[in-house]
């Protein structure tokens, strides 16, 4: 070291000793970056009321009428409950070949809806009313063989954003852009005519 | 005793002048020196060149309408449409000021897209302006959020079920997807929670990123210049006095010319702001004047005329992962181009019938893609969108050929630049 105080330019630096701190440090840094980050991210998960919010819903069916559609809310999406006739349930073995997905491998349904009917009960019909495809309602179109959707429409569901058709028990057709049959939440029967949606024996005690 | 004659004193040699304690303190005159009076444009500049420019002010525009509108906008579910009701009946000037912002969300789309085009006609991406069009194209892609965002906003119908779906397209991402979509929605379904982050982004995170990028992209710009219908790079060829020969002053010459296109362009905003604001349901559509409703989609869902192109892709594809996966590929597409295109000549004025054609190919298809976007997704609709579907994709996938001198041999560049193409 020169006598002033001065670092002079013959001082030996110790390179790798300087890359190993460069080093250490930018990892330091980048650790805290991520775990600074964590709070921020989390943040926009759902919120402890939200949470709350999307507890079960009740519905009584009693007062639906055989082959009408009635709607409710739960966690904000709407769910839909059709009440079918004998006949609707025996149309749905006439199309299987038609279908994307006949036996719901691919789909998301509780294993008590892993059936052609999709459902606990054929006549009881539960859905998540959202087109899996983007999210869209699809439209009841019960009756058969309607002007718009040609003569072989068996009823079913259609929906108005991107044309996905789906049968009776929310099956995807073939040539409709939705991949997956209608989603079906979990659910059970409180009793007779109480169905309760969100909740079943695996999700937990109604 | 002489009389010493003082010269004439200029404002910056004035020692003791308010201008000269700016001018040390602050590159000022360095700025107006290097980036208006001794930046050198291209002498040629045609009409495709006042969309830049147009940008910029629809950008200020944008943001000043955006402020005022923020000061009586309240985000919320219970309160949101009420508050833009409110502006638009209420609030003295509350419509001017809305449908200004309104209007110029579909005006800048317009500018922006006949920018690009200006870029394909005359290969304004290529070499050396690959960063140019990279940093341009992700000015345009967070564009598309911002515009995205800002028409959840007012919490119409249409609002609601267009956030529904393009949020839902996050869904298709195999394994996070679903997880992802709860994320970003903030509940189990679009929402209080969703509105208000959506809020926050529009207003001040995407528009701080837009106005670096524009920063960038004008940084980018002033080093290598602008770009000119011939093509031809003006700082090959200087003068005695180290200048361009073929270049002019930005100021005063440009933005004389430019001050013309803004009075024309306000001269049309103002008559749609004033006679059309909805334009026919194509600015603002009319579902979006009902209040978001969950157990009702609005007959047809159609985005804003500005995406149709890209939806109308997403509808044609009858899978879904695939069709959004091919939706994410078209906008991303342009980013590739200066790697694309391999021809020795920038400007379609000197390339050869081949290339012209597929730059046809591309403007009607995504024309057609508009176009069927538009319009519900049934019969004729479908057919004409996966036509122009294949024609947009091949306009990319094989320019790496068709542009190649081999297939499509080129005319000879002019050495100096000329005003007008002669064919």
């Amino acid at each position: 070291m020169a006598e002033s105080g001065v670092i002079g330019a013959d001082e030996l630096t110790d390179e790798s000793r300087r890359h190993f701190l460069l080093a250490a440090t930018v990892a330091t840094g980048a650790t805290g970056v991520v775990f600074a980050a964590a709070p921020f991210i989390a943040s926009w998960s759902p919120s402890e009321r939200t949470r709350a919010l999307g507890a079960p819903t009740e519905f009584n069916v009693a007062k639906l009428e055989p082959g009408a559609l009635a709607q409710t809310l739960w966690r904000k999406q709407p769910i839909y409950i059709v009440r079918r006739t004998p006949e609707m349930v025996a149309s749905l073995a006439a199309h299987d070949s038609r279908l994307k997905d006949p036996a719901s491998h691919d789909s998301e349904q509780p294993p008590y809806a892993a059936n052609p009917a999709r459902s606990r009960n054929p006549e009881y019909l539960v859905l998540i009313g959202t087109c899996t495809h983007l999210g869209c309602l699809p439209k009841p179109r019960f009756d058969p063989a309607r002007a718009d959707l040609g003569a072989d429409w068996p009823g079913g569901f259609a929906c108005p954003c991107h044309g996905s058709r789906f049968d009776l028990a929310g099956r995807v057709f073939e040539g409709s852009p939705a991949s997956v049959n209608l989603r079906v939440p979990p659910y059970s029967f409180a009793d007779a005519h109480r169905l309760v949606i969100g909740v079943d024996e695996q999700t937990g005690a109604a | 005793m002489a009389t010493v004659v003082k010269p004439p004193a200029t404002p910056a040699a004035k020692p003791g002048g308010l201008r000269a304690w700016f001018y040390k303190r602050l590159p000022i005159e360095e700025f107006i020196s290097t980036q208006l009076t001794g930046y050198f444009a291209p002498k040629n500049f045609n009409f495709w060149y006042y969309f830049g420019v147009l940008s910029l002010v629809v950008l200020v525009l944008q943001l000043v309408t955006g402020i005022f509108l923020t000061m009586f906008y309240k985000p919320g579910e219970a309160t949101a449409f009420d508050s833009v009701e409110y502006i638009m009946r209420e609030v003295d000037w509350g419509w001017l000021i809305r449908y200004l912002h309104s209007t110029g969300a579909s005006a800048f789309f317009v500018i922006v897209y006949l920018h690009m085009y200006r870029a394909l006609l005359y290969g304004s991406y290529k070499r050396p302006r690959e960063l140019l069009w990279v940093i341009g194209m992700l000015v345009y892609l967070t564009l598309m959020a911002e515009a995205f965002l800002g028409y959840v906003l007012p919490w119409g119908n249409m609002s609601y079920w267009a956030a529904q779906v393009i949020v839902n397209l996050f869904g298709t991402i195999p394994g996070i997807g679903p997880g992802l979509v709860e994320w970003i929605r903030g509940d189990y379904g679009i929402a209080d929670a969703t509105l208000n982050r959506f809020f926050a982004l529009h207003v001040v995170a995407v528009p701080l990123g837009l106005l670096l990028l524009v920063v960038l992209h004008l940084v980018a710009l002033r080093t290598t210049g602008s770009n000119n219908p011939d093509g031809i790079e003006i700082k090959e060829r200087l003068g005695g006095d180290g200048k361009p020969v073929d270049g002019i002053p930005f100021h005063p010459y440009y933005t004389v010319k430019d001050m013309v296109g803004v009075g024309v362009f306000f001269v049309l905003l103002a008559i749609v702001v004033f006679f059309v604001p909805t334009l026919g349901g194509y600015f603002l559509e009319h579902a979006n004047f009902d209040h978001a409703d969950p157990f009702s989609t609005p007959p047809e869902i159609t985005p804003s005329w500005y995406f149709t192109p890209y939806y109308a892709i997403l509808r044609a594809v009858p899978d879904q992962r695939l069709g959004a996966l091919l939706l994410l590929l078209a906008v991303l597409a342009y980013l590739f181009l200066p790697w694309l295109d391999r021809s020795p000549v920038k400007s379609m004025r000197y390339r050869g019938w081949l290339s012209r054609a597929f730059l046809a190919l591309f403007t009607v298809s995504f024309l057609g893609l508009m176009y069927a976007g538009l319009n519900p997704p049934q019969g004729v609709y479908v057919l004409i969108g996966r036509i122009c579907t294949v024609g947009y994709f091949l306009y990319f996938i094989l320019m790496y050929w068709y542009s190649s001198p081999r297939f499509d041999p080129v005319k000879p560049v002019p050495e100096r630049l000329r005003y007008h193409a002669d064919h």
